[in-house]
């Protein structure tokens, strides 16, 4: 698929837009409107900027995919969502080009249609089952729901609809909330809409969790972030940074001591993994989360008014196959890297990264290795990497996650000439909470253990998000919030 | 937001300032440290160790060095200035028992980190016998405080302006050859000091804790920059330590992760530095 600029996609749209306007399409007709390709800026001049890669659809655009949706009985798309938006519903409203009436229906299921539009893994959720796609033999062909869904969030904000939800009277019961990613604010909001007093705990010294230290600006604009913390702060939810439960404050003396009568935790999976490997400790070799964190949130992109250093590399490798990975890559190559490699040892048909990033990856020269995992780091006498040896890989027989193993081959070594490494192959679970709150069950991972209603083994404390499922997504981090703010009001109004 | 109460320079280059942190100032414990950013928006996130907490007043000590931009703009604040984000109190505190005659080692500013330890150990009931090292007799820090609590207090400058010319690993040594030798070392200052006293107890087989403070961002774990190798494992200082076994630590792989950034810090130290030199002379604010 070759690029095409946003004006003529957008023109193109246009003219599809006046042919189909107010027609009565069979669906043979609706299969074949051309699917529409997200806009975004050119490969060559995004590699030299921070800024949103994708510019979203016009409404013309969205009028068009809107059509292409068959708005099929059974609707296997809503049982892809994990929050089960009623995505025909706000499909057709598109298609009666009422966007409010659209925004209503996606918000009755998500709080986070913004940041769910642009940064869910749509092709194996809700696009995955799509009837269109099926028809058309073709995932990448399914309706695009997620940009349909991002492009109604934003319309609402331009137009500065976002309203605020409506606040019950107060019940005078506290709930504590210890972390300000997705999960965190989407027990926030519901919560805090039954009229329970709110607190959010969060470490950093700002909100937002993994959507402002990890997703670069490049994916997520950080604004839009922002708005939906402006948006808990015009509820009334009180937010407290720099303060970590487990150090600052235990999780028992927050319940037993300070009056809170409920709490939820989504601290996130927030302790990297290495592979264990020869050279991992050298000089030149960093966590994604790392690499991440100092280019994000302590904005070391900006070299002139940033006091965090960020490494200068020439040469980078990064490991993993994952959303992370590919955001670390293209972060890399965005500081000024000359090469970047991805290291994977599966095929890109097991990538868990979303399709549209591997696709933009690619589109800016990401280089990958597939079928190739890293067996040692090779460091200079200065202790600083110079290279990385790596093995060829071959696919066997699926393993417990249902992917087919990788499997090294004898003799297959190769070496690859980097200064950087940044590994991605995940988080396991910040031990800091459990450490530091007796009675709180684990399990051999380190995730902690919650019944069908996201309730620890703790009573009163809940816990959702990437803290209990390992390394997930943001929409099942909110799904997962959904489910605990309700049992959370529940508890509060028996009482 | 955190108001600074107070503030004195103690040696060049070394200053002390008492902060606002009521609930750090509760919570802490000997071992543990903060993490200071002095602006939201574009300053560096860096570690420093609580030198002395009240929590009667809610306000913690911190005593650092200037050795590079961010502890240059520290330097620079005065009373009644804020301090954006501090986050703490972070890391494991130190394991207080009672071990017998302990031997506590502070080199350079490592010696603001100590105090709190020392304090500890006497309160447990150990007999603690102090070596304090400085480069020469102006960077010595802390005299009187250790004075006070120390059973024995040795004295070693690398000039000999003040106390013995020596480095600390030789009355260290000296100790270790005595019967009954000490029971327990704890040894905080640069890497290269801790190294050795390692080393030098290695010998002896007497028990050595040492305080890494290694390069660091969030303090909670969760970019892992701070990962050092111990016992051939690698652990976090921020949530693993920042104690750990002198004899497992690899000092010198800690030694070179501690310069992944030197070329950066220096220039962005200098360029500081001279902005200021100019600001003053051409009587303009200071940034």
């Amino acid at each position: 698929m070759s690029y095409l600029p946003p004006e003529e996609l957008r023109a193109q749209a246009k003219q599809l837009y006046i042919q189909l306007k107010g027609k009565q399409l069979t669906n043979k007709e609706r299969m074949h409107i051309p699917l529409q390709d997200m806009p975004s800026q050119a490969p060559d001049t995004r590699i030299k900027n921070m800024e949103e890669v994708t510019c979203g659809y016009s409404k013309e655009q969205a009028y068009v995919e809107a059509m292409r949706c068959l708005q099929c009985k059974k609707a296997p798309c809503v049982a892809g969502c994990p929050v089960r938006i009623d995505i025909p519903g706000f499909i057709k409203a598109i298609t009666e080009e009422n966007f409010q009436k659209a925004i209503d229906i996606i918000k009755k299921d998500s709080l986070l249609p913004a940041i769910c539009g642009r940064v869910c893994p749509q092709e194996v959720q809700c696009q995955a089952p799509c009837t269109l796609g099926k028809a058309l033999k073709d995932v990448e062909k399914a309706v695009s729901i997620g940009r349909l869904e991002r492009f109604v969030a934003d319309w609402e904000r331009e137009q500065g609809k976002v309203s605020v939800p409506a606040v019950a009277k107060s019940t005078g019961k506290r709930v504590a909330i210890v972390g300000s990613g997705p999960a965190g604010i989407t027990v926030a909001a519901d919560v805090r809409r039954h009229g329970h007093e709110v607190v959010i705990f969060e470490a950093f010294h700002k909100t937002g969790g993994v959507m402002v230290y990890g997703i670069p600006e490049f994916r997520l604009p950080k604004a839009i972030v922002q708005a939906e913390v402006d948006l808990l702060k015009k509820m009334g939810v009180t937010i407290k940074t720099n303060f970590l439960v487990g150090r600052t404050r235990n999780l028992i003396k927050l319940l037993k001591q300070d009056g809170f009568d409920a709490i939820f935790i989504g601290t996130g999976a927030g302790l990297p993994k290495f592979m264990h490997i020869e050279g991992e400790n050298l000089v030149g070799v960093f966590s994604a989360n790392e690499y991440l964190t100092r280019a994000n949130l302590m904005k070391a992109y900006d070299r002139e008014r940033s006091h965090t250093p960020i490494f200068h590399s020439r040469k980078v490798a990064v490991f993993g196959g994952g959303n992370v990975a590919m955001d670390a890559a293209r972060m890399a190559q965005r500081l000024g890297a000359e090469v970047v490699n991805v290291i994977y040892r599966r095929t890109e048909k097991e990538m868990p990264a979303r399709a549209e990033e591997v696709a933009h990856a690619k589109e800016e020269g990401i280089v990958f290795h597939l079928l190739k995992n890293a067996q040692r780091i090779l460091g200079d006498e200065q202790g600083r990497v110079k290279g990385i040896e790596c093995l060829s890989y071959e696919l066997g027989e699926p393993d417990d996650s249902g992917r087919r193993r990788p499997v090294p081959i004898k003799g297959s070594e190769s070496y690859v000439d980097v200064d950087t490494v940044i590994v991605s192959i995940g988080n396991d679970s910040n031990p800091l909470i459990k450490q530091t709150t007796e009675g709180l069950e684990i399990n051999k991972w380190g995730n902690i253990l919650v019944d069908e209603n996201c309730k620890t083994s703790l009573d009163g404390v809940y816990a959702g998000g990437d803290i209990v499922l390992g390394a997930a997504t943001v929409i099942l981090a909110m799904g997962q919030g959904r489910t605990a703010a309700g049992a959370i009001s529940a508890r509060l109004e028996a009482r | 937001m955190n108001k600074i109460i107070e503030k004195v320079q103690l040696a060049e280059n070394v200053y002390k300032i008492r902060i606002e942190a009521p609930l750090i100032a509760e919570e802490r414990k000997p071992g543990q440290f903060v993490i200071v950013q002095i602006t939201t928006d574009y300053a560096e996130r860096i570690p420093l160790t609580i030198a002395d907490a009240d929590p009667g007043q809610g306000t913690i000590t911190l005593i650092f060095q200037v050795v590079g931009k961010t502890t240059h703009n520290l330097a620079l604040l005065n009373k009644g200035d804020i301090i954006e984000n501090v986050l703490g109190p972070l890391g494991r505190p130190t394991h207080i028992e009672k071990s017998g005659t302990v031997v506590c080692i502070g080199g350079g500013i490592g010696i603001a980190p100590l105090h709190p330890i020392v304090k500890a150990l006497k309160q447990a009931g150990n007999k603690v016998i102090i070596i304090l090292g400085a480069r020469t007799k102006e960077l010595l820090i802390l005299e009187q405080e250790m004075k006070a609590v120390a059973d024995q207090l040795i004295i070693c400058t690398d000039d000999g302006s003040y106390g013995r010319k020596a480095l600390v690993t030789e009355p260290l040594k000296e100790l270790c050859e005595q019967n009954p030798k000490p029971d327990k070392v704890f040894a905080i200052g640069p890497a290269i000091m801790m190294k050795f006293c390692a080393e030098t107890t290695r010998a002896f087989a007497v028990p050595t804790v040492v305080s890494l403070n290694t390069i660091m961002v969030d303090g909670t774990g969760m970019c892992g920059g701070c990962r050092v190798s111990v016992g051939g494992k690698t652990k976090f200082v921020c949530v693993d330590g920042p104690e750990f076994d002198g004899h497992q630590v690899d000092f010198d792989n800690m030694m070179l992760r501690l310069k992944a950034y030197q070329n950066f810090e220096h220039k962005a130290y200098e360029d500081c530095r001279l902005e200021n030199e100019i600001a003053k002379k051409t009587g303009g604010e200071s940034i």
